[in-house]
């Protein structure tokens, strides 16, 4: 099954990246694909079997990706604002919380969209204790708040 | 079409413009990288898009759609490849003991 996947995900990139559609170039890159395949299988997709709940979690990161652009938007028009502003009012600190995300992948995802967002950085996570440096009190208390953790577990079913 | 295009490119430069003024603005190492890491992540994304969108403002042919389809995988590359960069230079300055300019850790 995984075999399959990569293939298909290899073969749409070479169609996209190529963009001649004729006999030639499309059976070159079915060759191409096949060995890609054949040499990388196990990187891309570590498991061996899907179930539907892959899927579900597939559609629910799909589903969480407008809403993290959404705030991403939000929180650096407030960066901007705290840039133009003449007196500058940022108050950086260090903060440390405890998750509840158990799995490598939430895990990541949580930090990596904690760092997209402006104004929060993840330094390090050490034991299930996230270290963010947050630039102002705002968006530190919109992380404290716990809406995306939230949503994160949600994607990845532990909650 | 085109006035579209224009509107996302020129706020994207206004985000662009206000990450390269925090840069000089902020007090410490870790409040830069707040300003550049992230102004960059919004303003790169409006701006491809803008670009993506002018790009198609010639009429809609496989190769246009293709060149823009490109253009998007550079802002999804840009929007993984940032916050992991930002993370690793952010964690080796905490290692080298960098201090943060305000020392207040909070426990909550």
């Amino acid at each position: 099954m995984r075999y399959i996947i990569t293939f298909l995900l290899l073969f749409l990139n070479w169609v996209i990246w190529s963009g001649m559609l004729d006999a030639f170039h499309l059976s070159l890159g079915v060759i191409s694909c096949i060995l890609v395949t054949y040499m990388t299988h196990d990187i891309l997709f570590k498991r061996e079997k899907f179930s539907s709940k892959h899927i579900v979690e597939v559609i629910r990161f799909i589903k969480y990706i407008p809403w993290l652009l959404y705030q991403i938007f939000l929180s650096n028009i407030h960066v901007a604002s705290l840039v133009l502003n003449p007196k500058m009012p940022i108050k950086p600190e260090l903060i440390r919380f405890k998750t509840k995300l158990k799995k490598d992948i939430s895990l990541t995802t949580f930090a990596n969209s904690i760092t997209l967002t402006p104004g929060t950085i993840t330094a390090d996570i050490i034991e299930g204790e996230f270290y963010v440096h947050a630039l102002s009190k705002k968006v530190a208390d919109d992380l404290l708040a716990g809406e995306m953790e939230n949503r994160v577990a949600h994607i990845f079913m532990e909650d | 079409m085109s006035i579209l295009a224009i509107i996302f490119i020129l706020t994207g430069v206004f985000f662009f413009t206000t990450a390269t003024i925090g840069l000089l603005r902020f007090p410490d190492f870790y409040c830069r990288m707040q300003a550049t890491g992230k102004g960059d992540t919004l303003g790169a994304l409006l701006s491809l898009t803008g670009l993506a969108l002018y790009n198609l403002h010639h009429g809609f042919s496989l190769p246009t759609i293709l060149v823009s389809i490109k253009i998007m995988f550079i802002a999804i590359f840009i929007f993984v490849a940032n916050p992991t960069s930002t993370h690793a230079i952010t964690k080796s300055g905490l290692d080298c003991g960098v201090e943060p300019f305000t020392k207040e850790e909070v426990i909550r």
